[in-house]
């Protein structure tokens, strides 16, 4: 159905913990431009797939490609040279550093010349033009203080930053961990607005969330995970909400839906 | 970006309170209160520098010119570098949310390595210099290696490092003293922190130059460099930093070697205070180190307050114990005084992390 | 009495010390067999090379008689808990006698005590128990003499200057142990100095003293203590101090103002640093004390109390055994006897 090659895939993964199977023998994709939503009963092993997926952990077997290249990623960090951005839930920002900082904790600037060569001076007004760049694309602005600690913003203000850094780095793909768990409904929409904004910039998204109402609105695909595996992907136009629960906690098998891709 | 099945009017609603919700960075709260407790978020060694113009404004309308002469001024700068030398070096562990009691006894080893080098095996004093200051950078990677790589909490680390190398002090050294006038006529640059000159009056030695120069270097680094963002985040929540794509370990590696680079400086800089090389001095230097980074309001949590902070912490420390001595005040009342300042800074520490509520 | 731990810090100290592990360190062989006489030593710590000195002729002599010696300390000044323990093994250990200097005279009693009742002869070395006579005997230093013979010594050298002097003191601490009230009386004494009452320091009215200030008796401490009475006084010219460390220290504090060569420094102990100091012109004249004679008249009297039950005799005229006292200085005065720097070299802590 999809034309083009998936940008980011996975085949055959296994994981196991001693005699529990994490991941079990598991397929993924992830098309250029679409919003992946990826759901699943707590403890269906959605979390090990994401961690394969973003280099938090080595899959035992199995294969992932990114833009038809095959891929080992040794940490997040490697997955994140590749192009993977992942946004977690507990956000990785340090509350007490600056907006600027925290874009650019790890890929920090330095000042042309002597200063930055000799005395590793960061150059400051680069990093926070910048970062005040890249929040109004996304339509963060207007962030008058971009010098203000992180610990100062709301809950979804962070999770702007934290989508914002993800998505300003040239990134392939951004996994994002349950983004509107921690919000309220007004924060939780001002994200979800976000998260489409971004997809607009031709990024493709996983999106992880239980929030059934949300993935609905938002994802293009649903890959719904179960047992350790993909069970099915459906699309958010052709089943219920009630359908996909059902799904998900094995009520209703896939065979009695019209299969979605 | 309004979602279709949400009707114009909400639609509109949503985006004022989006934009309040997420562009709006204007202070909620106003009044007084708020203002200095943001001012004190962005700015932590701001209660310090107070406290420490108060009290010496307060001594010195007490004590007038007895306490307000270039002297007592610049003797005050004296009494504090050895503190405020190691506080430097405690305060980037702080800040990693580590704690180091081993950093008067890297120090001592040091200096006795730097005398004993010399007297001891003939070495020319600039080579067993160096290797005091080496031996200070190795016990540093020691502690660093252990928490960073095995993961041992920093206490427990430097604990144990604070007693191998304090004993390993004493072995070595035989507990000997080497007096100050072996060292004038052999080795002065041994004491080379002691030097003194005079600007205006006022005498400075070049350890308390020294003191003030390392200070400012800190500052910079910590503020205008990676690195220095890196020692706050890995402080703040370490996890968070490696997510981010901090490489975490080196960080407190390079902190711990730092740490114990420039207590040798103060090892050295003790030799110049001193004039002898003493293995029984500094045996308080971790406690008094600790006391001047806390008042200068560095959170032991780590992550916050900056290194400035600790320079006025030493001082204020030095103001009051000058102060209260010429007061003919008992002792005691100084220590009193600290142990209330000490839990005062703490206090107020953790009223400006309610700023982020 | 060798004067090394801050105790105004002590407060800060046992903090750290809490978590601080207990050090003991046992010499010769394991048990003592029933016709050896066997001795410990217990000392304060086993670093400072007072102590060192006191173990050196303890084991000399122990070896000399053909005696088994156990040597116990504690981790720093002050460590009263491992002192404990270590009478405690020596009981169980079935010694003949326990040489001690003890870090906490009055709460060691009891266990000194249990000692004595096991038949143990119990010596307190260089700092008497409180109260004096809780040991058998005491061999120490006469402090107060030796405070006596420095402030003599410092009078007579200033002649009528004396009457002009301005004097600071360098004592150890502020809880004022009875070592440092001695030597700081014996001074004042030997000064010509009318003494308040002399158990404490500080209550003098005499307008020569300018100020009082502590050093820990260490070189940081005698430095800050000496900048501090400098900044009352810039013109201080007789500087007493309580121990060698102290006057080192003090010394550097007066070389920074460019007044070494002015002031007169005397201090207590006789160590051989301290003695080249002498010889060297940082301090004026010290009083010399004598640690391993102390240790080594201690394993003497050991062996005579497991030989022939006979318990030592004090000193006539003194509640204790007086190890002797000399004044070292190479600038004799008519006064009081005195030996050189040269002289005090060879005798050092001897």
């Amino acid at each position: 159905m999809q034309a083009q090659a998936p940008i980011l895939q996975a085949k055959n993964l296994v994981k196991r913990y001693g005699r529990v199977t994490a991941i079990d023998h598991c397929d993924f994709e992830l098309y250029p431009g679409e919003i992946l939503a990826v759901i699943g009963d707590n403890g269906a092993g959605k979390s090990s797939l994401i961690k394969a997926l973003s280099g938090a952990i080595t899959p035992d077997e199995g294969e992932v490609y990114l833009d038809d290249q095959r891929v080992k990623f040794s940490s997040p960090l490697d997955a994140r040279e590749q192009g993977i951005e992942t946004v977690y839930q507990q956000l990785a920002m340090s509350p007490a550093l600056s907006i600027a900082d925290n874009m650019f904790m790890g890929r920090e600037i330095r000042k042309p010349g002597i200063m930055g060569k000799w005395f590793r001076q960061l150059d400051r007004p680069a990093m926070e033009r910048l970062a005040r760049e890249k929040l109004s694309e996304l339509g963060l602005m207007t962030i008058q203080n971009i010098r203000q600690a992180i610990e100062t913003l709301s809950g979804g203000q962070r999770q702007g930053v934290a989508v914002a850094r993800a998505a300003a780095f040239g990134s392939k793909v951004i996994i994002l961990d349950e983004p509107t768990a921690a919000l309220g409904v007004k924060e939780s929409r001002r994200v979800l607005d976000l998260i489409l904004e971004v997809r607009s910039r031709g990024i493709p998204i996983v999106l992880i969330s239980h929030n059934m109402p949300h993935v609905f609105e938002v994802a293009d695909r649903i890959h719904i995970h179960r047992l350790g595996k993909r069970l099915c992907v459906i699309r958010p136009e052709d089943c219920t909400m009630n359908d996909a629960v059902a799904l998900m906690t094995g009520a209703k098998d896939p065979s009695q839906l019209a299969e979605a891709s | 970006m309004a979602k279709p099945e949400v009707t114009r009017q909400e639609s509109n609603a949503a985006r004022i309170d989006a934009s309040e919700a997420v562009a709006e960075f204007q202070p909620h709260r106003t009044g007084l209160a708020y203002r200095l407790q943001h001012a004190l978020h962005m700015n932590p060694a701001l209660v310090p520098m107070i406290v420490l113009l108060l009290s010496i404004l307060l001594f010195g309308a007490l004590l007038g010119s007895k306490f307000f002469s270039p002297f007592a001024l610049t003797l005050i700068l004296q009494q504090v570098q050895i503190v405020g030398i190691v506080a430097a070096a405690q305060s980037l562990i702080i800040l990693t949310a580590g704690i180091d009691l081993s950093v008067g006894a890297i120090m001592v080893i040091s200096s006795v390595v730097m005398g004993q080098f010399t007297f001891r095996y003939g070495i020319p004093a600039p080579v067993s210099i160096l290797a005091g200051l080496m031996c200070g950078m190795f016990c540093g990677w020691v502690s660093g290696m252990l928490v960073s790589k095995v993961k041992l909490p920093p206490f427990i680390v430097t604990l144990g490092m604070w007693q191998i190398v304090l004993a390993a002090n004493f072995l070595y050294s035989a507990n000997e003293t080497i007096r100050a006038q072996d060292i004038e006529t052999h080795a002065p640059l041994l004491q080379l922190f002691g030097e003194k000159f005079n600007i205006g009056g006022a005498v400075f030695t070049v350890g308390v130059v020294f003191m003030v120069a390392l200070v400012l270097v800190l500052t910079y680094a910590l503020r205008h460099t990676a690195w220095g963002r890196h020692v706050y985040a890995v402080g703040d929540d370490k996890e968070a930093a490696a997510l981010s794509g901090v490489k975490t370990d080196r960080v407190i590696i390079s902190v711990y070697m730092l740490s114990g680079l420039i207590c040798a400086f103060a090892g050295w800089a003790l030799i110049g205070r001193i004039g002898s090389v003493s293995p029984t001095a500094g045996q308080l230097t971790n406690i008094e180190s600790i006391t001047a980074v806390v008042i200068g309001g560095i959170s032991l949590f780590g992550g916050r307050g900056s290194i400035l902070g600790s320079l006025f912490g030493a001082l204020i420390v030095g103001v009051f114990t000058l102060g209260l001595r010429l007061l003919g005040a008992d002792a005691q009342w100084t220590y009193l005084l600290i142990g209330v300042l000490i839990i005062g800074a703490v206090a107020v520490d953790q009223w400006i992390r309610k700023v982020s509520v | 009495m060798p004067i090394t731990m801050p105790t105004t810090k002590t407060r800060m100290a046992a903090l750290v010390a809490a978590t601080a592990l207990a050090s003991m360190s046992v010499a010769g062989t394991a048990m003592a067999d029933d016709d050896t006489t066997s001795a410990c030593l217990i000392t304060k710590t086993e670093t400072n090379p007072f102590f060192v000195k006191m173990r050196e002729g303890a084991s000399a002599k122990a070896e000399e008689l053909g005696m088994e010696l156990k040597s116990f300390a504690g981790r720093i000044d002050g460590d009263h808990k491992t002192q404990v323990q270590a009478i405690e093994t020596c009981i169980a250990d079935g010694a003949d006698g326990i040489l001690l200097t003890a870090s906490d005279t009055s709460a060691i009693v009891s266990a000194v005590q249990q000692a004595r009742d096991a038949g143990i002869l119990v010596i307190a070395l260089d700092t008497p128990l409180d109260p004096i006579d809780a040991a058998d005997a005491t061999f120490a230093t006469d402090n107060f003499k030796a405070g006596e013979l420095i402030g003599t010594w410092a009078a007579s050298r200033l002649g009528d200057d004396a009457d002009d002097a301005r004097i600071g003191l360098l004592n150890v601490n502020v809880s004022q142990p009875a070592v440092g009230v001695l030597r700081n009386q014996g001074f004042l004494q030997g000064f010509g100095i009318d003494l308040g009452d002399p158990k404490k320091w500080g209550d003098e009215t005499d307008p020569r003293i300018v100020g009082q200030d502590t050093s820990d008796g260490n070189e940081e401490g005698g430095r800050e203590g000496m900048e501090n009475l400098l900044v009352e006084d810039p013109m201080i010219d007789v500087v007493y101090t309580i121990n060698e460390p102290a006057a080192a220290g003090a010394y550097q504090a007066l070389k920074a103002m460019g007044r070494e060569n002015e002031v007169m420094i005397v201090s207590v102990d006789g160590s051989c640093s301290g003695v080249a100091n002498v010889r060297d012109g940082v301090i004026g004249a010290t009083a010399q004390q004598y640690p391993l004679r102390m240790a080594s008249l201690g394993i003497e009297a050991i062996k005579t109390w497991a030989d022939e039950g006979i318990k030592p005799e004090p000193t006539p005229g003194k509640d204790f055994f007086d190890t002797g006292v000399s004044l070292v200085t190479d600038q004799p005065v008519d006064d009081v006897d005195s030996i050189s720097s040269a002289e005090g070299m060879e005798r050092c802590w001897g």
